[in-house]
């Protein structure tokens, strides 16, 4: 008597098996409620509120546009939402069959570990999927509702019309997939190599804490590129124009390969298994050897890479780039606030804004990230000798963003408020948020800075303040 | 009738690191029949019993199941199914969409498999329950209707009686002797002898990796040697007396508390016929005769070594 050998379970029948037992776990099901629906609550509910959540990027365009909403979710899920999600879900897929001791079940079962990982990693893949999408559709419906449809300012300032700024949110969503497929990586990583223990669970998580901390601090551009949470920031560069794409590039491709290689030795840790011993529950020393060394030599070789094919170099943070992102936003939202205010509109180019900057004292070099730059930027108006000037602290943070905090003069950026024909206004020009080009060459011609007087500090007479403002039209009194 | 082999296993060799786990293991089991597999803990019996469900491959030795060599794991031929470690299920689905998850898994999408093995096992009634809130004994029974419905050639299970109750462990008997009758083999290990005499026409004993005793079960029951019994009579120290003076019967010394009364003695069972004799000759009444183990429970225990009582002249009762 002979039998066929038994052939392994289709795909797409293991696929929507583990779907289905995802699905039907009362964590997940909670996760997609909150998911589709808290983003929205929360956008609406913020929309209307007098205090804006100005220290998140874009938070003080949320009584604006609809679609500042989603991107507000979008930056909190980047520092936290993602990573715990794909904790969750592909932190504990393969952990759940060593918990409930179902592995030599599904194995008869489905007769391939190979099939067993691809249709686990693909059902947890949907499912972060489908949270990912949730909080991007309920963030942007919230916004939209409450909101409504109308032009989102980027971050050098200049509006993105209603159909730009969705397809430009939309794209950013997108973009942030690939480092959620690389913490989702090392999850799966994670679970197969921790078993039952929760620190499996919690890989992404504490991976993304940990380079969290990296990234608060001046580390060298080329390293920061890559680590693979960089994308989670590199997004923001879709919003000014020309779009910053060579560190969304850099991070979208760091981060896949990061998903590549996480899956590729959880894979081969899988295969490797022996189901039949009953004392396999994962080990540190595994972790150690077969993901935490792989993994910082992938950021090592990548920082190799990146700093030798990219002109990166130092914080990536120079003045003179630094004065030329500050001047186009000015510039930008200059024209913003005169059509608040009902003044003629003048285009950019006629404004011919500079910038100065100076960080610190005289002793600390004009780079790198810090709340200690101080800024004065210049304008012409048209058919006015004298040049206007105002002045500006800046809070530039290593990833490149900063917020310009208006210091005066205070028709101009001293106040947060402007008086419109229709009523107050909140001021554009008070303060902002703006994005440095990390791998952007230095500018040359726009802005002078080596030419530039440092700008005065407080309380030097020397500042032209409101002597040297000859603003157009003054912004009309009641 | 001439019954096919279905298991034919020779000089099997499995180690986990320096623990061997199985050693030199020959088995042959044949279609229709229900195979025990017994031991202590640490014998190597899920070892054994994973080697059959393709779950992990052989050191050494050669394994052929349903006439087809099995080379590297998960190679076992259609017509395996069963279990090892428990039945293995998912908590947060019903017994249902567990069993017609794997319905769908091994490509047997008719549905009314799975309506037959639910009814198989007695859990129709709680089919759409989530199986969060079942007894130990009916996840076993599911598991068991997992593993039906291929319609199996071959069935391993490891301890399939399991946190049952007597009517449950009823209800599965059943279901493994009609499936023996009808042609399957079935493989099961149990730590409980009385399962294994109800269930099973033959059985290996493994102790460390090794078959100590592999054959039917009434020539496993003479591998018991002699038995020690309880005796309880009406007058326990005219018994004494009397048991001291029969040949070839050994008595061990008596214990206090509520067993004081009680008298246990150790000998072949002619000299066991001669004891009976004697007390009714001399007017004592005996009120329970009976083995202190069952003889397939002794015969283990001598095999595996696993009883480790004190002889006769040590004292105590086991």
């Amino acid at each position: 008597m002979t039998a066929t050998q038994a052939r392994p379970a289709p795909m797409t029948r293991g696929y929507r098996f583990e779907l289905v037992k995802l699905l039907s776990q009362w964590r997940v099901r909670l996760l997609l409620l909150v998911c589709w629906i808290a983003p929205a609550a929360f956008v609406a509910a913020v929309s209307q509120q007098s205090m804006l959540p100005t220290d998140t990027v874009f938070g003080r365009w949320m009584h604006a546009t609809g679609w500042s909403g989603s991107l507000v979710v979008l930056d909190f899920a980047c520092s936290w939402a993602l990573p715990l999600l794909t904790s969750l879900v592909a932190g504990d897929v393969f952990a759940a069959e060593d918990r409930l001791g179902t592995w030599r079940h599904l194995l008869v079962a489905v007769r391939s570990q190979r099939r067993i990982f691809v249709a686990k990693s693909l059902a947890s893949l949907t499912v972060i999927l489908l949270l990912v999408a949730g909080l991007a559709a309920s963030g942007i419906a919230g916004g939209l509702l409450a909101v409504g449809n109308e032009p989102l300012v980027g971050l050098d300032g200049h509006l993105l019309a209603p159909a730009d700024a969705a397809g430009t949110v939309l794209l950013a969503w997108a973009c942030v997939l690939a480092p959620t497929l690389a913490f989702a990586a090392v999850g799966l990583l994670g679970s197969v190599a921790l078993g039952r223990s929760p620190m499996g669970l919690l890989m992404p998580a504490l991976l993304a804490l940990v380079l969290q901390l990296a990234q608060l601090l001046p580390l060298p551009v080329a390293v920061q590129l890559a680590l693979p949470s960089h994308a989670f920031l590199a997004w923001r560069g879709l919003f000014t124009s020309p779009a910053q794409t060579g560190p969304l590039l850099i991070g979208l491709v760091v981060s896949l390969v990061w998903a590549v290689v996480a899956a590729a030795l959880a894979y081969r840790l899988f295969l490797r298994r022996d189901f039949t011993d009953l004392a396999y529950d994962g080990s540190g020393r595994r972790v150690l050897v077969t993901g935490v060394v792989p993994l910082a030599g992938l950021v090592a070789l990548t920082f190799a890479v990146v700093a030798a094919v990219t002109p990166a170099h130092g914080s990536g943070i120079e003045r003179a780039k630094l004065q030329d992102s500050l001047a186009t936003v000015y510039a930008h939202l200059y024209r913003l606030q005169a059509r608040e205010l009902g003044r003629p509109d003048v285009t950019e180019a006629r404004l011919k804004t500079t910038a100065s900057c100076d960080k610190g004292s005289v002793r600390v070099a004009d780079e790198g990230p810090g709340n200690d730059w101080r800024c004065v930027v210049s304008w012409h108006l048209p058919g006015v000798d004298s040049v206007g000037s105002a002045i500006y602290q800046l809070d530039v943070t290593a990833d490149g963003r900063y917020v310009a905090d208006g210091d005066g003069p205070k028709e101009v950026n001293g106040y947060f408020q402007v008086r419109t024909p229709t009523g107050d206004a909140p001021n554009p020009l008070w303060q902002f948020d703006g994005d440095v080009d990390l791998l952007a060459d230095t500018p040359e011609g726009t802005v002078h800075a080596s030419h530039a007087s440092a700008p005065a500090r407080p309380g030097n007479p020397s500042w032209a303040s409101s002597r040297t403002y000859r603003p157009q039209n003054p912004p009309p009194r009641g | 009738m001439q019954r096919s082999p279905v298991v034919r296993a020779r000089g099997i060799t499995k180690s986990f690191g320096d623990v061997v786990a199985l050693d030199g293991v020959d088995l042959d089991v044949a279609s229709g029949q229900v195979h025990g597999l017994v031991g202590p803990n640490g014998a190597g019996k899920t070892t054994l019993l994973g080697l059959l469900l393709g779950l992990a491959v052989a050191d050494g030795g050669s394994l052929e199941i349903l006439g087809t060599p099995v080379g590297r794991a998960l190679a076992v031929p259609d017509g395996v199914a069963g279990f090892v470690d428990g039945p293995g299920l998912y908590p947060s689905l019903t017994a249902r969409q567990n069993l017609t998850a794997l319905a769908s898994l091994r490509g047997n999408a008719d549905g009314g498999a799975v309506e037959r093995a639910l009814e198989q096992v007695g859990l129709t009634d709680v089919a759409d329950d989530r199986i969060r809130g079942f007894s130990l004994g009916m996840r076993q029974r599911l598991g068991l209707a997992a593993a039906l419905l291929t319609t199996p050639r071959l069935l391993v299970l490891d301890e399939p009686a399991n946190g049952l109750d007597p009517a449950g462990k009823r209800h599965v008997h059943r279901v493994i002797t009609e499936l023996a009758a009808n042609g399957t083999a079935v493989v099961l290990s149990s730590h409980r002898m009385d399962d294994l005499a109800a269930l099973c026409s033959e059985v290996t004993v493994l102790a460390t990796g090794r078959v100590v005793f592999s054959g039917p079960l009434s020539k496993l029951a003479a591998e018991s040697g002699e038995l020690d019994y309880r005796l309880l009579t009406s007058d326990p120290a005219a018994a004494h007396q009397v048991a001291e003076g029969v040949t070839g019967l050994g008595v061990l010394p008596g214990r206090d508390g509520p067993d004081a009364d009680v008298l246990v003695v150790r000998g072949p069972v002619p000299a066991l016929d001669e004891l009976v004799v004697r007390l009714v000759g001399d007017g004592v009444a005996i009120r329970e005769l009976a083995p202190v183990v069952t003889p397939l429970e002794a015969a283990f225990l001598a095999l595996t070594g696993a009883g480790g009582g004190p002889g006769p002249t040590e004292g105590g009762t086991r």
